[in-house]
């Protein structure tokens, strides 16, 4: 089972979309499969954590097929604590997004359900790919259901908006990723191999030629960077989270390109990434105010959702980029968190944007005596991306936050704690405008419906989700902690990890252990 | 030893198929159906695929006094040539105008027509001697001007069979003149006999106009910039089956020729004609996504498009040893395939009278018909160049080939056109998902026929089969490619 684990994760959501196409579209039919088979895969992916060896660096659950001789590619599948917990994230997002779909794709549903799974495939293969053509090939594919649902379901349904947003977000992640390419066949033509673990040993050995060394990590950092997205190179998100249906805007940023600049950036190209950092460290701190600041000012919620993620996942840069421990263990936790939060949030979202056609905040007003169920898991999903201890927002940021102040500089620290507290405004600003006061009336006099059997069980296990990380971090860090250790070992040859971060990853313990 | 007609037996079955097509047009009444005469054609060409497969079991070798040479090389070609011409034949067969429709004349030499244009695409593959080269380019030239120009009724169609006709003789002119003046210098015409006594050659000068000569010709007919003005008024006017055929089949054979020429003849002037090669290649993607980006007409746009691919394959010439022409052999196969798959689309879903013509005219096609809908948008996601599909590793075959021959800048200049090509194929693939805009009236579906469907379904197996699993097609291109006893020298 161990072995093909990964394989079966992949052809699952596939055998599922293949499945759907086949079938007539009778009713609620290809919703159902999707269901079903989304549930199936998260099974499957459970069985990850069940049986990963914890505790130790290093892939498990590895499959290794030839897959092309020449140009040698190979189906090389593995995990380790890295990318565990985010491929169990997309398994638990996929029947997220499926109910949150449930009630707003009615004709086509056949094309939705078919290639919202063949999105998943694409994001677990992008998890879990050793070879890196393999990943490209991944990478690549995640943009095309992205791009063909939100225009087929635009939110503005047969708007020319929608068909702009895809282009946009096509074109923002397809560009950068020719020059992820030439910097592949780069490597590959200087190394004969797309292996990860081959070309980790290359680059660090230095045999490679030093400066176009450098234009090669400066492609790889773009093309992540561009996906997360990073300050500066966020002009797809608000666009793209306005008019994509719910269930692919929430799976739309943050993972992909965060997961690949620690495994692609900061891990294979240890010495070349350190010298990036102070310009990341940067952005992601200017980008955590800019973020907040125009959260702040929005008057259309996904606008402010938008840009409340900005924020949120620049601390995950920073994170990543203060290269401490601490810092990167709360980094990942964070990335779990936001797709976790992010996932509620949308799909509350989406059930306001429905009941009334509209997303601008000034239309709602007193929501919480209408559909108390709403607002309380709203409330709570809103107190977790705030970071209120106790839930898992608070943890990674936390953490995010102890790593730059011991490892980077204080006042880097500072600054983005200022985040945290400009966090706090937005979301009770939106808050009370949304589901307190007295209930307005709107001018298409529609109510606003509460949230159905399925949407809450769905909503109320993702808030139980937010407790526990919050109360238990170290369920999660603990395998992730091996891996990071692991590739800073590679990484950080001659500059052992500063020890000060130690100091924050045994601060967590300690903080784990309190509870 | 093996006798000569094996070794052209291929160009053989296929000669024989067309007369026999054009004499069952003429015996048959005036008002009975054509369509089985389709059928014919594609049974022959069905015939003349398996006798190249057979010829791919013989030992290389030459007949005919040195002029033809079957081997992986021409084999490889040979199926290709014959695979497209099949499923142009198929698609034809069923969306042509209807039996007893004013719009439907001489359908018996139409398909006659084709099957012939394939004899000369064939020969174009493995013919080592020049004056068979010429002659070849010119069977296969001749039938798609006629193809080109089919629907004369029209002011389009006459302007496409025109223009078409005009430039693409005026360019097989200039490859003659080439031949002539490669005479002029060596005596022979042979090519092997020409590699070996280029390096004694009396002038020069007369070597470098030869070969200049011959290249205007042979990149006018793959429409490499900047010889590629006819392209988009050419594939407007014709009928959208011919399209799926001209933008491919002689292309690929064009091609073969290319590599023929370079590598066969004049594997001598490799360092003058890399950086020529490399610059046509930057020039035509170039000038080709421009220009492709303001289309408005979906032909159009995949004509200029068509340009890009041209520069793509050409990118490959930058690499070392026999990989540039793998790669190319690759490219072709993988391009013939979606680009065949997306017209016969077109001429399925857009209809022979071209009621869909704009991008804007495929609007609501996904939500309309499902499968034709989604099929247009494999064959777009794979000249994307999206993973997994043909169009990817074409495209990664052909710049990885340059990388390694050390051309990094052509590489990344390549892919960031592609960058620029995704804008507008998304733009039609979007056009296509989106929903069809309120107030347009139904459209009824009409049924597909067996020819188009079987036709559509092998070009999209072709296109993921190259994807997913590449490595026999892959193989069969490096053995093609050791056919070249020069690749061996650089």
């Amino acid at each position: 089972m161990d072995n093909v684990i990964l394989s079966l994760i992949l052809l699952v959501p596939l055998a599922g979309a293949a499945l759907i196409l086949l079938l007539p579209e009778r009713g609620k039919l290809p919703a159902w499969i999707a269901l079903l088979d989304s549930l199936l895969t998260f099974l499957c992916t459970l069985h990850l954590p069940a049986h990963f060896a914890g505790g130790r660096g290093g892939f498990q659950f590895e499959e290794n097929v030839l897959w092309l001789s020449h140009p040698r590619i190979s189906y090389h599948l593995g995990v380790d604590g890295l990318s565990l917990w985010l491929v169990v994230l997309v398994g638990l997002l996929a029947p997220v997004g499926v109910v949150a779909s449930w009630k707003t794709i009615g004709s086509r549903s056949k094309v939705f359900y078919a290639l919202f799974l063949l999105q998943q495939t694409a994001m677990v293969g992008v998890f879990v790919s050793l070879d890196l053509m393999l990943y490209y090939g991944f990478w690549e594919l995640s943009l095309i259901p992205i791009v063909i649902l939100t225009a087929m379901f635009g939110r503005n349904l047969g708007e020319s908006s929608a068909v702009k947003a895809a282009l946009r977000f096509f074109l923002y992640t397809f560009i950068p990723s020719a020059p992820l390419l030439v910097a592949l066949l780069w490597l590959y033509a200087h190394t004969g191999s797309f292996d990860y673990t081959t070309l980790q040993a290359a680059i660090a050995s230095g045999s490679l030629p030093a400066r176009q060394l450098g234009w090669v990590s400066v492609a790889f950092l773009l093309a992540f960077a561009v996906k997360v997205p990073v300050l500066g190179l966020h002009g797809w998100l608000a666009d793209t989270f306005s008019e994509a249906p719910v269930a692919i805007a929430m799976i739309a940023a943050g993972k992909l390109g965060l997961y690949s600049l620690i495994r692609f950036h900061v891990a294979l190209f240890p010495a070349l990434a350190r010298e990036a950092a102070p310009w990341m460290i940067g952005f992601a701190v200017v980008g955590i105010l800019y973020g907040a600041l125009l959260a702040l000012v929005q008057k259309d919620f996904w606008k402010l959702l938008a840009y409340a993620t900005l924020s949120s996942l620049s601390f995950c840069t920073l994170g990543i980029y203060g290269f401490t421990i601490s810092g990167m263990n709360g980094a990942l936790l964070q990335t779990v968190n936001e797709g976790i939060i992010g996932a509620a949030l949308f799909l509350m979202f989406g059930v306001l944007f429905d009941s009334r056609r509209t997303s601008q905040l000034g239309e709602f007003g007193g929501v919480a005596q209408k559909a108390p169920r709403l607002a309380a898991l709203f409330v709570i999903a809103s107190l977790a991306l705030i970071g209120l201890p106790l839930l898992n927002g608070f943890v990674g940021e936390f953490l995010v936050l102890a790593g730059t102040f011991n490892g980077v500089s204080k006042g880097w620290a500072a600054v983005a704690a200022l985040g945290v507290i400009f966090s706090a405004a937005y979301m009770l600003r939106m808050i009370q405008m949304v589901f307190l006061g007295e209930p307005t009336a709107n001018s298409h006099g529609h109510a606003v419906r509460e949230l159905s059997w399925r949407e809450t069980v769905t909503v109320g296990g993702l808030a139980v989700l937010m407790l526990a990380i919050g109360v238990m971090p170290t369920v999660w860090t603990s395998t992730m902690e091996p891996a990071l250790q692991s590739a800073f070992k590679v990484s950080s040859a001659e500059n052992a990890v500063p020890a000060a971060a130690e100091s924050g990853a045994g601060m967590m313990h300690a903080m784990g252990e309190s509870r | 030893m093996t006798p000569d007609l094996f070794r052209i037996l291929p160009e053989v079955v296929l000669t024989l198929v067309g007369v026999l097509v054009m004499l069952t047009d003429a015996s048959m009444a005036a008002r009975s159906s054509r369509r089985p005469l389709g059928w014919m054609a594609a049974l022959g060409v069905v015939a003349a695929l398996v006798a190249s497969l057979w010829q791919g079991t013989l030992s290389a070798g030459t007949a005919f006094f040195g002029t033809v040479q079957t081997d992986a090389f021409s084999t490889f070609f040979h199926v290709l040539i014959c695979g497209i011409v099949l499923t142009a034949i198929l698609l034809s067969i069923d969306t042509l105008p209807p039996d007893g429709d004013p719009e439907q004349h001489h359908i018996g030499e139409y398909f006659a027509l084709m099957v012939f244009g394939a004899v000369g695409m064939c020969l174009l593959t493995s013919a080592v001697e020049l004056l068979v080269v010429f002659i070849a380019l010119e069977i296969s030239s001749i039938s798609t001007y006629v193809l080109a120009g089919y629907r004369k009724q029209t002011g389009k169609g006459a302007e496409a069979g025109m223009k078409y006709f005009l430039l693409g003789s005026f360019a097989t002119a200039f490859l003659l003149y080439g031949i002539a003046m490669v005479f002029g210098a060596t005596g022979t015409t042979q090519v092997q006999e020409i590699a070996t006594l280029l390096p004694a050659a009396r002038s020069h000068a007369l070597v470098l106009l030869a070969f200049g000569l011959m290249m205007v010709g042979v990149l006018f007919k793959v429409s490499a910039a900047p010889f590629h003005v006819w392209t988009p008024d050419v594939y407007e006017g014709a009928p959208t089956p011919v399209v799926a055929l001209m933008s491919t089949a002689p292309k690929v054979a064009a091609f073969a020729l290319i590599v023929r020429l370079l590598y066969g003849v004049f594997p001598l002037l490799h360092p003058l004609w890399m950086p020529l090669m490399w610059m046509v290649a930057v020039v035509s993607m170039t000038v080709g996504n421009l220009a492709a980006l303001r289309q408005q007409n979906a032909k159009r746009m995949l004509a200029y498009s068509s340009i890009a691919h041209a520069g793509y394959l050409l990118a490959a010439l930058a690499g070392a040893g026999a990989e540039p022409i793998a790669a190319i052999g690759f490219y072709t196969a993988a391009y013939a395939a979606m680009n065949v798959g997306i017209f016969a689309l077109m001429a399925v879903v857009g209809g022979y009278d071209e009621h869909r013509s704009t991008i804007a005219d495929y609007r609501g096609v996904l939500h309309q018909r499902p499968v034709s809908g989604g099929l247009m948008l494999l064959f777009l996601i794979s000249l994307i160049g999206i993973p997994f599909t043909g169009g990817f590793f074409a495209k990664f075959y052909s710049f990885s080939t340059a990388m390694q021959g050390g051309a990094g800048w052509l590489a990344l200049i390549g892919l960031l056109n592609s960058g620029v090509a995704a804008a507008y194929y998304l733009r039609f693939a979007l056009s296509i998902a989106q929903p069809a805009a309120t107030g347009a009236r139904a459209e009824a579906v009409p049924r597909i026929g067996v020819g188009v469907s079987a036709a559509i379904g092998v070009a999209a197996l072709a296109t993921l089969v190259l994807g997913i699993a590449p490595g026999h097609v892959l193989d069969a291109a490096h053995a093609a490619a050791q056919s070249f006893a020069a690749v061996r020298g650089f």
